[in-house]
């Protein structure tokens, strides 16, 4: 079975000839009551939303203009409102403007590779033998599955500095010599490491969404370039990219959020107390409100990051907004 | 397996480089699963080897006892279950009607609900983790597993409701307005007729909806104590002071991974059809 015949939607029974309409009997009344039906439908969740989603954000909003501390935490002493004060603090320290940008190359650089090597994978596999493919989707499934932790937990062996399977390998190469070699001792090398991990992970959902897109790519589209004298290069570029946009759009912005709110793979490599060099915004956001305790600063910061992001968001808004009118 | 060839014409010669190529990336994307099974069935003493034999040379299932014992594993997997459950059974219902209202229906405000409901898939977990802990601190519900299945209502129901929107999409409208046209009311067309065809989908959304309440990792860690800890912070436990028990620790990976990568194997393809269901016809 191929990805092909299950983006068909032609699996529904074949159509009943259909009857002349004669003022079908449900009809006026099922416009009646469907006045308030989509919103029934709709209230359980948007209930829900409210409050496990719309109250936090409000909380957070008003924690970043408050001092918000262990003693406010415990009951001792009420939050008092500080106005931007949280802000100024953040704002107006060095650290934090390093931590900002580290956290846009580290998150740019996962999506632009995640994104280029997950387009490049997915033509291959249009270009493989059947069972190069079967090969290759197990290989990409198993990674894309598996729990981050687990696979977060695997890479911290493959890159151990005394036992590590990388060290060993890269060792046996002619003039290399890595056993030993702390591949955290450095936050760029271990910003790295952490980038292929995500890199890894990504990959696959890429791959295998791009392949369903592929697969409605009109055939007699690239035919046509072709005897236009389109080379491989110029059907992609003119036919395959274009038919692709709102799914690379779609995928670009998944990936740009996924990216932006890396959290576990740094936390968990660095056993729960990443150093200096590889706070990125999350782990800073998390550090000063559960470490120094203090949460005002720390939501303040969390504000900022979905402020940052909102720019990326709003391009997928458009794009979805799109899609849901055409329906 | 000839409908994906849509754009590719390939030339039978170039064939073998491709494939080549295609198992190039098999084995680059494949090694850290291989590496973990591998040390995972190798005795212990072997792992800590300095120049580690890529082939395993004998096997055993000593790590996967040890990994048993180290600390309590059915009971940290049976919370999970449980929460992943509970969220799943919550998201599918409440999110079926909301997918099926922005679906198939055409009401004032009806994107502005859409709008709302993508952004909130938009907010990064992380940012979410200080009111989440302080809003369950208040209202007792810290360190308690019902406390944890509200939180993860915030990721489920957004992604349950827009891959079931997918998949309701690609059934067409014309199936219940001919049923509604021989006397089904609109209730009655929807659970002859779209229900039945929609079934697939609801369940690779359910099976895609428990792993991720499955994997989940920071709130299960913020949000519940040592004594409730579920799989994902389990696994933490081969990690002390003293250094890591990697072959066991892979054990435990292993015994954490292998089923869920199963259930994805199941679902993925139909997932990916319900993801950009609409996304290229758009």
């Amino acid at each position: 079975m191929s990805a092909a015949d299950t983006t068909t939607p032609a699996k529904a029974p074949p159509r009943r000839p259909s009857p002349p309409p004669p003022a079908p009997p449900g009809g006026p009344r099922a416009k009646r009551t469907s006045a308030g039906t989509p919103w029934l439908l709709l209230a359980p969740c948007l209930l829900v939303l409210a409050l496990v989603m719309g109250y936090p954000l409000v909380r957070l909003v008003t924690l970043s203009f408050q001092k918000f501390g262990q003693s406010q935490l415990w009951g001792f002493q009420p939050a008092e409102s500080v106005g931007f004060d949280n802000f100024a603090g953040v704002l107006g320290d060095g650290e934090f403007w390093q931590v900002v940008l580290r956290t846009i190359v580290f998150a740019a650089g996962c999506v632009i590779l995640t994104m280029v090597l997950g387009m490049m994978v997915a033509l291959l596999l249009q270009r493989v033998s059947g069972w190069v493919r079967t090969l290759v989707n197990i290989a990409l499934v198993a990674g894309w599955g598996m729990p981050v932790i687990v696979a977060t937990t695997v890479f911290k062996w493959l890159f151990d500095s005394d036992y590590g399977i990388l060290n060993a390998v890269l060792s046996r190469l002619p003039g290399v010599e890595l056993i030993g070699h702390n591949w955290f001792a450095s936050g760029p090398q271990g910003l790295a490491v952490i980038m292929l991990l995500v890199i890894w992970g990504a990959v696959p959902f890429v791959v295998i969404t791009l392949t369903a897109g592929l697969t409605q790519v009109p055939a007699e589209l690239g035919e046509a370039a072709r005897l236009d004298g389109a080379g491989a290069w110029g059907v992609f570029r003119y036919v395959t990219l274009p038919v692709l946009k709102p799914v690379i759009v779609m995928l670009t912005t998944l990936s740009v959020i996924w990216d932006m709110g890396v959290f576990p793979q740094v936390f968990v490599m660095r056993n729960g107390h990443p150093e200096a060099e590889f706070q990125l915004l999350t782990t800073y956001s998390y550090d000063r409100a559960f470490v120094v305790n203090d949460y005002g600063q720390g939501s303040a910061i969390a504000l900022i990051t979905v402020l940052l992001l909102l720019g990326v968001v709003a391009v997928y808004m458009r794009q979805m907004l799109k899609i849901g009118e055409v329906e | 397996m000839t409908s994906v060839r849509t754009l590719a014409a390939p030339r039978r010669t170039s064939r073998l480089g491709w494939n080549l190529l295609g198992l190039l990336v098999f084995a680059v994307a494949g090694f850290p699963v291989y590496w973990m099974l591998n040390t995972a069935f190798k005795p212990a003493k072997d792992a800590i080897d300095p120049d580690p034999s890529l082939l395993p040379t004998h096997l055993t299932f000593d790590n996967f006892g040890r990994a048993l014992h180290i600390a309590d594993f059915w009971g940290p997997v049976g919370r999970s279950l449980l929460v992943s459950l509970a969220v799943v059974a919550i998201g599918v219902v409440v999110g079926m009607l909301a997918a099926l209202a922005i679906s198939r229906f055409a009401f004032r405000g009806r994107k502005i609900v859409i709008v709302g409901i993508l952004a909130v898939q938009m907010v990064p977990l992380v940012a979410m983790i200080i009111p989440v802990f302080l809003l369950l601190n208040d209202l007792d519900q810290y360190d308690k597993l019902s406390g944890l299945i509200i939180t993860y209502l915030t990721f489920i129901l957004p992604f349950t409701v827009w891959t079931l929107r997918g998949f309701i999409v690609n059934i067409p409208k014309e199936l219940e307005e001919a049923a509604m046209v021989d006397g089904c009311s609109r209730t009655g067309a929807f659970v002859r007729v779209v229900f039945p065809l929609l079934a697939p989908g609801m369940v690779a959304t359910s099976v895609y909806g428990f792993i991720q309440a499955w994997n989940e990792y920071l709130y299960a860690l913020m949000l519940l104590s040592q004594k409730n800890q579920t799989a994902t912070v389990w696994l933490s436990n081969f990690s002390t002071k003293h250094g890591t028990e990697y072959a066991p620790m892979m054990a435990g990976a292993t015994m954490m991974a292998l089923p869920i990568v199963a259930l994805f194997l199941l679902v993925q393809r139909k997932m990916a059809a319900g993801l950009t269901a609409g996304a290229v016809k758009g």
